[in-house]
């Protein structure tokens, strides 16, 4: 493939609320579920902030760090399982708020935890294929979790966006491979505001047997093998699966760690395993090849191969770095947290 | 152009006046204000209405007729003019009427003001004074009257060391003020403490520091100085009416801290009255916030810029001192409703220049001035009123 | 603040274009269609500001009309912009680090909305810079 990355940017919103605090609310031990889940706080956005300005600002970070004209954006695609609207896109919010509009064209993608991996793999299909010059792929998430279930202590906020094109790309996307079957691990009907999920039932026939099929497809089809690449980084809806599915595809611990942001972030859903990648181009030379693999309930998931370009270096000071956007965060309490989630009903 | 004088005034009580409609007010205002001036309503020979929002806090436009009509006029067929200038809307239908009998169109004119706020919920009010700012670039980004002059008046304290103190002096001043008007909403002595300590409404003002909503009415009779002796004993003549436009929203104004309206509106009336600030022996002026008074006071002049904080401490402003500010209690004690202020202002001097202010009496009173304010400076008025033709 | 009303500024809203006149070179937002320098013989053209700029005065709004009152305390500031003019807008930071003089640089939030069935109305905030050395 002669396409790649030729920007990205990501956008975390400044609160956070630790584990303790939610656990403190509905009486649960609060050490049990840090070493069950691996994470110790998760980002909650702000009262004005939704999944299209977190696109909008993780879209403008990426254009600023590449440099790049919005004008030659051709298509925007934003993944997200928590759209402000149920009928009236993202997308064009996204477009018109980068000064993209009107020559281009845009939809939203849903597919749980991996609509923006999808969106990603539409703009590889029109940028290769000549229909577009450059397009922008989003997944930006306001994950939701009921009071007081499971989901709660890992639903986070943030996204990433990645520009998707043929020229200056910091990064080769060498090959993708999905892995798609019908299997309702997770879901939320229309109209209903948390979502329901099979309890454990989301780890093997779900997470596991997806993300590992999807990874080893894409190797077996590309030759290649864990120790090809330099990082990795799986589908983190806690701390614990994408530690548990890169050692059963053989990657080791360091090739996964910088990618791994989950325990400081909680599950940014459509944003999750972008963050990691976005965390992992941060700090990543020149060369480097980087193996990546998305999961969205219901399910499937996207394979990526990447190799990273020399233009990295010119381009990465330009926004703020995945490490920056965590740092100094705000933490709230339950309190707090459920007047942002609109909990609260007024 | 010929000379006017105030014949006439009369005033409703200020208050949260649950038992009274809009119409009532201004016709109990203004029937007040005729048996003042011992006039008979067919030598009226036209009205002018301030009022700012019928439309929000009453739902009700069309004021002018309405008035016109439960004032039984109808039958007359008098013009009947409501003016609008948000908070200003008093000061400018009292403006009309003088231009109108200074120019020889009208003999009798009444103009008077009136707004009925607490018909409506308290946010539907505050939303309602928010429409006098600049809505699509102000009011859409969350501001409100108290967050605009909070940003005067941040503004006046990091450039003049002003202090929240010296801001809640000109309330307490002004509640003092307030225990001597019999009609004023608010007639309760207050410290500096009870400010200090009230709510925070927008940093730093607090509650006490925000005039209050308020229903009332007020009017005066205006009438061509040369047959003003007719009607009363006392006329109170009219030397100067100004008024002034500044830019709508505060983010416009060249110093934040300084109302340019109030500036050139001032300059002119002083032009016109020939006479200087020193020549004023009081003045009723637009105190919607503590911090507005002390940009008052500067802005018309009576102190230096960035002196009005001190000023008002040393109890410059107070009935006695050297430039009583708002005998009456002002917007802050004697209440707001909007449309009303501007009218009631110079009903309060006209009492003073009588010498029938009661209590609040300023001894010896000569010359006194009318400010009145719309928006954060959009709209200024100022007038000067003489015992002296 | 109706469906067309919003959108007929939603670029300015959205992207912080104003506009500049080409007679004087003097810049406005928000926006104007006449430039109050030059009146008639002014030629305003539309101009997209940078984001930056510094607080001129602000304050924590503890109460608020209807559309705001959910997001009560909030910290309403007029922003100078780098290229000269000033703007009423929020500023999202903490209210200990809030101050006169404070750089600050633009993003997208949301305004409001029309009701819970209702449109939404997105535009500019602003915020602290993150890394002031590197400008963002």
């Amino acid at each position: 493939m002669n396409v790649g990355i030729v920007s990205y940017g990501a956008y975390i919103p400044c609160y956070r609320i630790k584990i303790e605090e939610i656990a403190k609310v509905w009486g649960d031990n609060a050490s049990s579920i840090i070493d069950g889940l691996m994470i110790y706080e998760k980002s909650v956005p702000d009262m004005d902030e939704d999944t299209i300005t977190i696109a909008v600002e993780a879209a403008r970070n990426a254009i600023n760090r590449g440099g790049v004209n919005p004008e030659r954006i051709e298509a925007v695609f934003t993944g997200s399982e928590s759209h402000p609207y149920a009928v009236k896109p993202t997308s064009t919010v996204v477009a018109e708020a980068i000064g993209a509009t009107p020559n281009l064209t845009a939809a939203d993608f849903e597919f749980a935890c991996k609509a923006g991996t999808a969106a990603v793999q539409a703009c590889i299909g029109l940028a290769e294929s000549g229909m577009i010059d450059l397009g922008l792929a989003i997944g930006s998430d306001v994950s939701q979790g009921a009071p007081g279930d499971a989901l709660e202590y890992t639903a986070a906020a943030g996204g990433v966006a990645f520009i998707i094109g043929k020229e200056k790309t910091v990064a080769k996307i060498e090959s993708t491979y999905s892995f798609t079957t019908d299997t309702p691990d997770f879901w939320r009907r229309e109209g209903m505001p948390y979502p329901e999920h099979g309890g454990r039932f989301t780890g093997e026939p779900g997470y596991f047997k997806h993300v590992t099929s999807a990874a080893s497809g894409l190797m077996d089809r590309m030759g290649t093998k864990p120790s090809d690449y330099k990082y990795a980084i799986f589908h983190q809806p806690n701390g614990k699966f994408p530690v548990r599915a890169a050692k059963m595809l053989g990657f080791s611990t360091e090739q996964i760690k910088p990618g791994l942001v989950v325990s400081r972030l909680g599950n940014t859903y459509s944003g999750s395993c972008m963050m990691g990648l976005a965390a992992t181009l941060d700090i990543a030379r020149p060369g480097d090849r980087i193996f990546v693999t998305a999961f969205g309930s219901g399910a499937g998931s996207d394979a990526f191969s990447i190799r990273v370009t020399d233009r990295i270096d010119e381009i990465r000071n330009g926004a703020p770095s995945v490490e920056e956007l965590l740092a100094n965060p705000i933490y709230i309490n339950y309190a707090t947290y459920a007047k942002h989630k609109g909990k609260i009903k007024l | 152009m010929r000379d006017v004088a105030i014949v006439g005034v009369g005033c409703t009580e200020f208050g949260e006046l649950w038992d009274r409609s809009f119409r009532e007010l201004f016709v109990e205002a203004g029937i007040s204000a005729i048996e003042d001036a011992n006039i008979q309503g067919g030598e009226i020979d036209a009205l002018y209405v301030g009022n700012m929002s019928g439309g929000r806090f009453i739902e009700q436009e069309h004021l002018g007729a309405l008035i016109a009509d439960y004032a039984g006029l109808a039958s007359l067929n008098i013009p009947s003019t409501r003016v609008e200038a948000a908070c200003a809307s008093g000061g400018l239908a009292l403006r009309q009427g003088i231009v109108a009998v200074a120019s020889g169109y009208h003999d009798i004119v009444i103009a008077g003001g009136a707004e009925k706020m607490t018909d409506v919920d308290v946010q539907i009010t505050t939303d309602a004074l928010a429409a006098a700012a600049d809505r699509e670039w102000e009011g859409v980004m969350g501001a409100t009257f108290p967050g605009l002059y909070a940003m005067i008046a941040r503004l006046h304290m990091h450039k003049y060391a002003t202090t929240q103190e010296q801001l809640a002096c000109v309330a307490v001043k002004n509640h003092h003020n307030g225990t001597m008007n019999p009609k004023a909403q608010f007639q309760n002595e207050i410290s500096i403490e009870t400010v200090l300590n009230s709510i925070m409404v927008a940093d730093p003002l607090h509650i006490y520091d925000c005039s209050p909503i308020t229903d009332g009415a007020s009017a005066v009779v205006i009438a061509p100085a040369e047959i003003a002796r007719k009607y009363t004993d006392t006329p109170i003549y009219v030397k100067a009416s100004a008024q002034a436009s500044g830019t709508l929203a505060l983010h416009d104004r060249l110093d934040i801290t300084t109302l340019d309206a109030t500036v050139a509106a001032a300059s002119r009336a002083y032009r016109m009255a020939k006479v200087t600030p020193g020549d004023i022996d009081f003045a009723e002026v637009h105190d919607c916030f503590t911090i507005a008074e002390i940009c008052a006071i500067e802005d018309l002049g009576f102190v230096r810029k960035g002196e009005g904080g001190p000023a008002s401490l040393s109890g410059m402003t107070a009935i006695g001192g050297k430039i009583p500010i708002n005998p009456s209690g002002g917007l802050k004690a004697c209440g707001h409703p909007v449309g009303a202020t501007g009218v009631k202002q110079a009903v309060e001097v006209a009492l003073q220049l009588r010498g029938e202010a009661g209590r609040r009496q300023i001894d010896g009173a000569e010359i006194g001035l009318t400010h009145n304010v719309g928006g954060s400076g959009g709209t200024a008025v100022v007038h000067i009123f003489s015992r002296e033709k | 603040m109706s469906v067309p009303r919003f959108w007929r500024r939603l670029k300015n809203l959205y992207n912080l274009i104003g506009t500049r006149c080409e007679k004087c070179n003097e810049y406005y937002y928000p926006p104007r269609n006449m430039c109050p320098k030059c009146r008639r013989s002014g030629l305003m053209v539309p101009f997209k500001f940078k984001g930056f700029g510094e607080v001129l005065t602000y304050t924590v709004m503890h109460s608020s009309t209807k559309d705001y009152a959910k997001q009560t305390p909030y910290i309403l500031a007029i922003i100078k912009l780098d290229e000269g003019p000033n703007l009423t807008s929020q500023v999202i930071c903490s209210h200990k680090d809030i101050h006169i003089g404070m750089r600050v640089k633009s993003t997208f939030r949301r305004l409001g909305e029309e009701s819970e069935r209702g449109m939404i109305y997105y535009g500019t905030k602003f915020v602290p810079l993150i890394n002031p050395s590197k400008e963002f």
